[in-house]
C-alpha cells in the first residue's frame, strides 16, 4: 500500500465562510491539484463535519491516496480528528499533515489576494512535508491508578473524594496545617446563606479518614518527574515539631504557649492573634497543633523562658519533639490534579483607600472572619480592637466597595472577580441583619449578579435598604479624631462629587494568582493566561486540562470563580483523571528521536542537552570495532527535538520532524513568488 | 522596482507557546502583515541553527524564531538551547555580511496573540529596512 510512489490528497476546508470568505478556497485547490505527487484536490464547506470526514475517508479507499493534506483550522484543533478519520481509512494516522489557512490567513489577513497567496504556498509547504513522512506507531503504557491532588481547598477536596470514591488512590497535599482553604474562612456563603463551615466541615472530615486519601498537610510537592501515567512525586513533609501520632488536640499547649495571642493568626487574617503553637481554627483537619518555627523562641533563640519551653512541659502526651526534621516522602501517581487556589487582592496596592493607616479599612476576606461567629469576636461587629482584643467599637456607617484590584488596569488586574459583587451584598446583608440600625452603602461600578440566585439575592438586599451608589472612590482618608473615614467619589449616575461618611469600610477584594504560583509551574511547566492564572488546553472544550497530558486543574488557580463553579471543575478534573486511571493505559508520544547508528559519532552532545536523560550512549560493535552511538529510551523522550539541534551528523533525528521532512518546508515557504 | 519591497520572513514556532500565541492572535482577529510564513516546530530547541542559513540561502528575506517565554519551556529547557544558538549564530550570520536586523527571536506564550503580531510587524519591519537578502544568491557570485 505504502509503496514509493507517492499519491497525495489535498483537502481545503471553507470553514462556512471563516475561511472562503477571505481566502479564495477553490484558487488553493486548483494550485493545490498541480503540485507533484498530489492526485486529486477539493475544496468542501466543512471538512471537520461526518460527510467532510466521509469523502477524505472514500478517497483513500477508492484512489489509494497514501498521503492527506487538510487544509483548514490549526493543527492544535483538528489533528486528532483527522488522523482518526484517515486511521479509519486504513492509513497510518501519521501520514496526515495541516496547513493552517484559518488561523494563519483568513482571520488575520484583510487583503484576498495575499491571504490567497499565501494559503497557496501553507498548502505546498505541507505538500512538500508530506512526501517524506514516515508512518509511526503510537505505543500505550500503563498508568498508576494514584492521583495526586495539590491543595486542599473545596476545590482540592472535592476532586480527591471523587476519585476516592471511584476506588482509586489519592495523595492530598496541603501547603498549610489544615485542609480547608479559603472556604473555611468564609462565614456565610451567598446568595443562599448557608453556613461555609456547616457544608465544609464534614468534606474535610472525609478526606482524613477516607481509605483511599493519604491526607499530608504541612507538606509541599517539591519535584515531579516522569510523564502521563507515570509520575514521580517528591513531597516535603515539614517538620511540625509535634508527634502527630501522640498529640490529642487538647490545646493545652497553646494555652501555655509564652507567645499565646501575641502572632497575627493567618486564619484570622490578622484580626485575632495566636501563639507561636497553635491550631489554625477549633475545626481544623487534622487536630494537630503545629509549631510555628518563624516565631517559636526556642527555635528561633534556642531557648524558651527560664525554664525550657512551656509547651513541651505542659503537654501531656508528650507529643513535642523540637528535634524533628523534614521528611521527604516519594509517591507514584498516574494523575495530577493543581488545585491550589488563589490570594486575595493586598489593598497596599492601592494606597488611596487608606487601608495601611486606618484599621477600620478592611479586606472583605477580614470582614469574614469578624463576622464569624467562630471568628476572634465570636461574630460581633467590633472594629478597632487593640491586640489583647480590647476597645473597639461598633460601626454606625459603613461603606463597601466594589472593584478594589478587580477590572483595574492601574494595579495590572484587567479581568473580574466574580465573587466580590455577591460577596459583598452578603456582607451589607449580614451586617443589616446584626446592626439593623446601621446606614449601610455599597459604591459600585456595574452589579453582575449572574449566577443562579444571584440578581434575587441582590434584589433583597436593596430591598432591606442597602443604597447602592454608582461610582469607584478615589479617595477614603480620615477626618477629626474620631473614626469617622471620609470617601471621595463621583455619583456616576447623577454627576456629582460626593463626601460620603463612614466608619467602616470593607474593601471587595478581588482575587489573584497565588503569590507562590512560580512554585507549581515550575515543577510541571504549565501556562499562564495574562490574567496570571493558570491556563487551560482549550477555553471552551478542555477546561480542565492543561497543555500537560495527565495534569488537570481544579478551582481559582484557573481563574476566579465561586464554589459552585470550583465544585464543578473539580468533579470535571476528577473525572478527567479517572477516565486515564480507570482504562489504565495511555498512548504516548510517537513523535520521539531516533539515531541513525552508522552516522552516529558518539560524541555525546544530544546525551548533554536533552533535559529528560532520555539518551545515553551505549557500545556498538561495528564490523569488530567497539564504538559508542547514542541511544534513545523512547519511553522518556518527550519529541523536543533539542538533541536534533544539537548533533553535529543529524545522526539523531525526531520523527515527524525530520530535517529533511522540515528543509522543503523552508524551501517552499522562503521563496518569494515573483 | 517600483513596488515597495515586501520582504518574505520564514518563522519557527514552537508548539506550545508561540503557535498557539499565533493561533490566538487568529482567533482573535488581530491582523498582522502576510510576510510571514509559519513553520511549526515543537520546541524552539528544535531549531537547528542551519535553518536559518537554510532559509536565508532559499531566498527567504528574514528569519523568526519564537518560543516559550524564559522558565516556561513544556520541555523544560529548550528554549535556552534555542536562545543561545540563535545568538551565536546570529553573530556569525553578522561576521559573514548578514544584517542581524533579518534575524530575530522572541518569547510569546500561548495568551500572547496581540505579542506575537505586534512581533510579526516588528520583524517586518527590520528586515523591510536592510532591505532585500542578496548576500547568498548563486547568481550573483561573480567567479
Amino acid at each position: 500500500m505504502n509503496g514509493s510512489k507517492k499519491k497525495i490528497g489535498v483537502y481545503v476546508c471553507h470553514c462556512g465562510i471563516n475561511i472562503a470568505a477571505v481566502v479564495d478556497v477553490k484558487a488553493v485547490a486548483e494550485y493545490a491539484s498541480k503540485l507533484p505527487g498530489v492526485v486529486v484536490a477539493r475544496d468542501y464547506s466543512y471538512m471537520c463535519s461526518d460527510p467532510g470526514q466521509a469523502l477524505i475517508k472514500d478517497d483513500i479507499r477508492e484512489m489509494g491516496l497514501n498521503r492527506v493534506i487538510v487544509a483548514s483550522c490549526s493543527p492544535r484543533m483538528h489533528e486528532r480528528t483527522f488522523r482518526k478519520a484517515i486511521a479509519e481509512a486504513g492509513l497510518n494516522p501519521y501520514f496526515l499533515e495541516m496547513a493552517n489557512i484559518r488561523e494563519q490567513c483568513s482571520w488575520v489577513h484583510e487583503d484576498p489576494d495575499e491571504a490567497t497567496e499565501k494559503a497557496k504556498k501553507l498548502v505546498e509547504a505541507a505538500v512538500a512535508k508530506a512526501y517524506l513522512l514516515e508512518p509511526l506507531e503510537e505505543k500505550e503504557v500503563d498508568v498508576t491508578p494514584a492521583c495526586l491532588v495539590i491543595g486542599a481547598g473545596i476545590a482540592g477536596i472535592q476532586a480527591a473524594l471523587d476519585i476516592a470514591d471511584a476506588g482509586f488512590k489519592v495523595y492530598l497535599v496541603e501547603k498549610s496545617p489544615s485542609v480547608g482553604g479559603h472556604m473555611a474562612q468564609l462565614d456565610k456563603t451567598f446568595p443562599t446563606l448557608d453556613c461555609s463551615a456547616c457544608i465544609l466541615t464534614p468534606k474535610m472530615v472525609d478526606v482524613a479518614s477516607h481509605p483511599n486519601i493519604e491526607l499530608m498537610t504541612y507538606s509541599q510537592v517539591e519535584s515531579v518527574e516522569g510523564f502521563v501515567g507515570n509520575f514521580k512525586a517528591k513531597i516535603r513533609k515539614k517538620a511540625r515539631f509535634v508527634d502527630t501520632e501522640k498529640c490529642t488536640g487538647c490545646g493545652i499547649c497553646a494555652e501555655n504557649c509564652r507567645l499565646a495571642g501575641r502572632i497575627p493568626s493567618e486564619f484570622d487574617e490578622g484580626i485575632g492573634m495566636r501563639g507561636a503553637i497553635y491550631l489554625p481554627f477549633p475545626q481544623a483537619v487534622p487536630a494537630k497543633y503545629t509549631i510555628d518555627p518563624e516565631h517559636c523562641l526556642q527555635i528561633t533563640k534556642g531557648k524558651c523562658g527560664k525554664e525550657g519551653p512551656a509547651c513541651k512541659a505542659s503537654c501531656n502526651a508528650d507529643a513535642i519533639d523540637f528535634d524533628q526534621k523534614d521528611e521527604i516522602v516519594e509517591v507514584e501517581v498516574g494523575t495530577v490534579i493543581v488545585a491550589t487556589g488563589y490570594d486575595v487582592f493586598d489593598p497596599h496596592r492601592k494606597p488611596e483607600y487608606g487601608y495601611e493607616e486606618n484599621p477600620n479599612v478592611m479586606t472583605g476576606l477580614e470582614f469574614e472572619r469578624l463576622v464569624s461567629a467562630s471568628g476572634p469576636t465570636g461574630g460581633k461587629i467590633i472594629v478597632g480592637r487593640d491586640r489583647k482584643g480590647e476597645g473597639g467599637f461598633e460601626p454606625k456607617k459603613v461603606a463597601f466597595i466594589h472593584c478594589v484590584g478587580s477590572r483595574d488596569k492601574s494595579v495590572g488586574n484587567e479581568y473580574c472577580s466574580r465573587v466580590c459583587c455577591m460577596y459583598l451584598a452578603k456582607q451589607a446583608h449580614l451586617i443589616k441583619d446584626k446592626l439593623p440600625d446601621a446606614e449601610i452603602t455599597v459604591f459600585y461600578m456595574d452589579v453582575r449578579a449572574f449566577g443562579k440566585g444571584f440578581e434575587e439575592f441582590y434584589d433583597r438586599v436593596r430591598r432591606e435598604g442597602i443604597r447602592y451608589v454608582r461610582g469607584n472612590p478615589s479617595e477614603i482618608f480620615k477626618k477629626g479624631d474620631d473614626h469617622t473615614l471620609i470617601i471621595k467619589v463621583e455619583d456616576t449616575l447623577t454627576g456629582k462629587p460626593l463626601e460620603h461618611e463612614a466608619d467602616l469600610v470593607v474593601l471587595g477584594v478581588g482575587l489573584e494568582p497565588r503569590g507562590d504560583i512560580r512554585e507549581i509551574i515550575d515543577i510541571f511547566k504549565l501556562s499562564q493566561s495574562t490574567d496570571g492564572f493558570f491556563l487551560e488546553a482549550h477555553p471552551k472544550l478542555r477546561p480542565v486540562d492543561t497543555a500537560v497530558d495527565g495534569v488537570f486543574l481544579a478551582g481559582c488557580c484557573q481563574g476566579p470563580k465561586d464554589i459552585p463553579d470550583t465544585v464543578a471543575q473539580a468533579k470535571g478534573a476528577a473525572s478527567s483523571a479517572l477516565m486515564l486511571m480507570a482504562s489504565g493505559k495511555v498512548k504516548v508520544e510517537a513523535q520521539v528521536s531516533v539515531v541513525n547508528k552508522d552516522e552516529c559519532r558518539g560524541c555525546g552532545l544530544c546525551v548533554e542537552v536533552c533535559p529528560f536523560g532520555a539518551i545515553e550512549l551505549v557500545e556498538e560493535n561495528r564490523q569488530g570495532n567497539i564504538v559508542m552511538v547514542a541511544n534513545v529510551n523512547e519511553a522518556l523522550c518527550k519529541g523536543c527535538g533539542s538533541c536534533a539541534a544539537a548533533c553535529l551528523s543529524g545522526a539523531i533525528q525526531t520523527k515527524s520532524f525530520k530535517d529533511e521532512q522540515i528543509l522543503p518546508q523552508i524551501a517552499v515557504l522562503g521563496v518569494k513568488t515573483e | 522596482m517600483s513596488e515597495e519591497f515586501e520582504p518574505r520572513v520564514v518563522a519557527f514556532l514552537c508548539n506550545w507557546c508561540s503557535y498557539a500565541g499565533a493561533d490566538l492572535a487568529g482567533t482573535s482577529r488581530i491582523h498582522y502583515l502576510p510576510n510571514v510564513r509559519i513553520i511549526r516546530v515543537m520546541c524552539s530547541g528544535r531549531v537547528n541553527p542551519l535553518f536559518l542559513v537554510n532559509a536565508l540561502q532559499q531566498g527567504a528575506d528574514g528569519v523568526l524564531i519564537s518560543g516559550c517565554h524564559p522558565g516556561d519551556c513544556h520541555y523544560l529547557e529548550g528554549n535556552y538551547y534555542a536562545r543561545r544558538r540563535f545568538v551565536l549564530m546570529r553573530k556569525l550570520l553578522e561576521h559573514i555580511g548578514v544584517e542581524p536586523e533579518r534575524v530575530n527571536m522572541s518569547w510569546v506564550s500561548a495568551s500572547e496573540g496581540a505579542k506575537f503580531a505586534e512581533v510579526v510587524e516588528k520583524t517586518v519591519e527590520g528586515v523591510k529596512a536592510v532591505g532585500p537578502m542578496n548576500q547568498f544568491r548563486r547568481r550573483q557570485i561573480n567567479w
